[in-house]
């Protein structure tokens, strides 16, 4: 695939902290080439970062981390995160000799520089406002439990405090068999949150990135006002092995692709990486007006009284 | 309490699937005066291995929800198991509006391995469709009380699970994956499901332990399928005791226990302070 960074740690234990892109860019050294996952194609990494891990022969869009994505859409320096010392807990007595959660999640923590799977914080667009909470899928398949559920809850919350709208960005294999019944109940978490955002009348908007499957496709993630999602995604309710297991058959490849799902009447559109940043800023201004002009007639009513 | 409560994981595993324990269908026989069932999701088509409707319990109207699995193999073919497809889940939604319009309370009835995995559902949206459910009982302003009476499995049964309370029977289990697809996900071996079964704290003593459900309602001895008049009136009376219970809260009380109950599901550390909610 390509190169990673995996020496941010410190970086990111120092949270809040406005998010630079200039950080990134002083590790990744250019003169080095990336091989596409996908055809094989090597690019220089220089070109490959410019085309935002796109890959320039034939428009596989590799799997970037939450970090990367808010770099993207976010504003330079507007980035602020919070809520980066949520740490999961081993609620369930999970050990085993083949497998220890907590050690599983020291080790992971110690490889991605992260607590758990979600980046979540407040940011702005070309200058307009509003939360994100973004998957890293390479954090235990971005598996959603405790920690996951409650930032994203939060990052809800504070939106809808905030009067601001939410961007979701999701990539998860579902629910994080650790946690038991408690991985699966923040499905149930999440949706009453976004109850709140709702009364106060802010859009969430979710971006699905490749792969979306099982509790977060099947809570948050599919009921959003808005519903993106990037090319050739992979994205369902239930995986394809275990499809092909029940049903005895091969599926073809085109079935739970983004563009199967646009098909299918469940997403909004389908957009490239390279229109991301412009698509999500068209959509935040078009609400922003829709708002603006009710706070408008509220100021005129309470002006004439 | 019965001896059975020495039971292993595994083993109320299996009684949970006991192909003679009672279903939705056997207790709405029983506890409701008239039962009139709601069908088809008014989109696609009608789905039998979920079972709705609107009845009368003690002169009080209330809309019922329950998976459906069957007792013989013809039946198990025309329910699916017990497991639904998108269709089921949006029958299910038409009910819940229901509910809302004319102001009665909810009750499911819990009793399923869980959604049904194929292309069709698959196209016709099992996620959007279990997502939408989660989100409109979020916020539905009438009392819901969930009952698992078998198995309740994964998001397949939470899809009709957001509630006031959540009883469980004594040997109900409840779990975010099936033991067998847990030990396929965890250890890529589903042959150790009974592992699974323990490791993943799936019983309904588990689960209030946890704090996630509300009340056990004791089986008889041997388990439901011992005594089915039993355990349908012992399940009756609890229903009865928590709809009053709900049906005395102002709406903003019930909407707002509702959202505290969910928000605070979930255990993890913060800053060299554990947090110890559910
Ligand atoms: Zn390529």
């Amino acid at each position: 695939m390509t190169v990673e960074v995996h020496d941010l740690k410190d970086f990111f234990r120092r949270a809040p902290l406005p998010f630079t892109s200039s950080r990134r860019e002083q590790q990744i050294p250019d003169n080095v080439w990336t091989k596409c996952a996908n055809c094989g194609e090597l690019t220089y990494q220089k070109q490959f970062n410019d085309a935002l891990k796109v890959c320039p022969k034939c428009g596989y869009h590799s799997r970037i981390s939450s970090r990367e994505w808010i770099e993207i859409l976010a504003d330079a320096d507007s980035f602020v995160e919070h809520d980066a010392d949520l740490q999961g807990i081993d609620i369930l007595g999970f050990v085993s000799p083949k497998d220890n959660y907590e050690a599983k999640l020291a080790a992971t923590s110690e490889r991605t520089g992260t607590n758990d799977v979600v980046m979540s914080g407040s940011a702005s667009l070309e200058g307009l406002p509003f939360e994100i909470a973004a998957c890293n899928f390479d954090f235990m398949g971005g598996s959603m439990g405790s920690v996951f559920g409650e930032k994203v809850a939060r990052t809800v919350e504070r939106a809808a405090d905030r009067g601001v709208p939410v961007l979701t960005i999701n990539a998860s294999g579902g629910a994080r068999m650790h946690e038991g019944i408690f991985a699966l109940m923040q499905m149930a978490k999440v949706s009453v949150a976004l109850t709140r955002l709702a009364r106060v009348r802010q859009p969430h908007i979710s971006l699905l990135v490749d792969p979306c499957y099982g509790g977060v496709s099947a809570s948050y993630a599919s009921v959003a006002d808005i519903i993106l999602a990037e090319p050739g995604a992979n994205i369902g309710f239930a995986g394809r092995r275990v499809i092909e297991q029940t049903i005895r058959q091969k599926l073809p490849p085109h079935f739970q692709t983004a563009e199967f799902f646009l098909e299918h009447g469940m997403i909004d559109a389908v957009v490239p990486r390279s229109d991301m940043r412009a698509t999500i800023g068209r959509l935040l201004r078009l609400y922003e007006r829709t708002t603006s002009s009710a706070d408008h007639r509220e100021h005129v009513v309470a002006g004439h009284q | 309490m019965t001896t059975l409560t020495e039971l292993l994981p595994w083993d109320k595993v299996q009684i949970a699937r006991n192909p003679q324990r009672p279903r939705t269908l056997d207790y709405i026989r029983v506890l409701c005066e008239d039962f009139f069932e709601l069908r088809g999701d008014r989109h696609h088509g009608d789905d039998q291995a979920l079972v709705c409707g609107i009845s009368k319990i003690d002169g009080r109207s209330v809309a019922i929800i329950g998976h459906q699995k069957g007792s013989d193999t013809k039946e198990n073919v025309r329910r699916n198991f017990g497991s639904p497809h998108p269709e089921g889940y949006r029958k299910a939604l038409r009910v819940m509006e229901h509910a809302k319009k004319f102001n009665m309370p909810i009750l499911t009835l819990i009793d399923t391995a869980g959604a049904h995995p194929s292309m069709a559902a698959e196209e016709r949206g099992q996620a959007e469709a279990i997502a939408r459910n989660l989100l409109v009982m979020a916020d539905l302003p009438v009392p819901i009380i969930a009952t698992v009476i078998g198995e309740g499995g994964s998001g397949g049964a939470l899809a009709i699970g957001v509630a006031d309370r959540l009883l469980m029977l004594e040997h109900a289990v409840y779990s975010v994956a099936s033991p067998e697809a847990s030990a396929a996900i965890l250890w890529r071996d589903s042959s150790k499901a009974s592992e699974a079964a323990k490791a993943m704290k799936i019983t309904a003593q588990d689960l209030h332990s946890f704090g996630i459900a509300d009340l056990i309602i004791p089986e008889p001895e041997g388990g439901a399928h011992m005594d089915v008049p039993a355990i349908v009136h012992a399940v009756g009376n609890a229903l009865r005791e928590q709809i009053s219970t709900l049906s005395a809260l102002t709406l903003d009380q019930l909407l707002d226990q509702r959202y505290a109950k969910y928000r605070a599901i979930g255990r993890f550390r913060q800053a060299q302070t554990e947090i110890v909610e559910a």
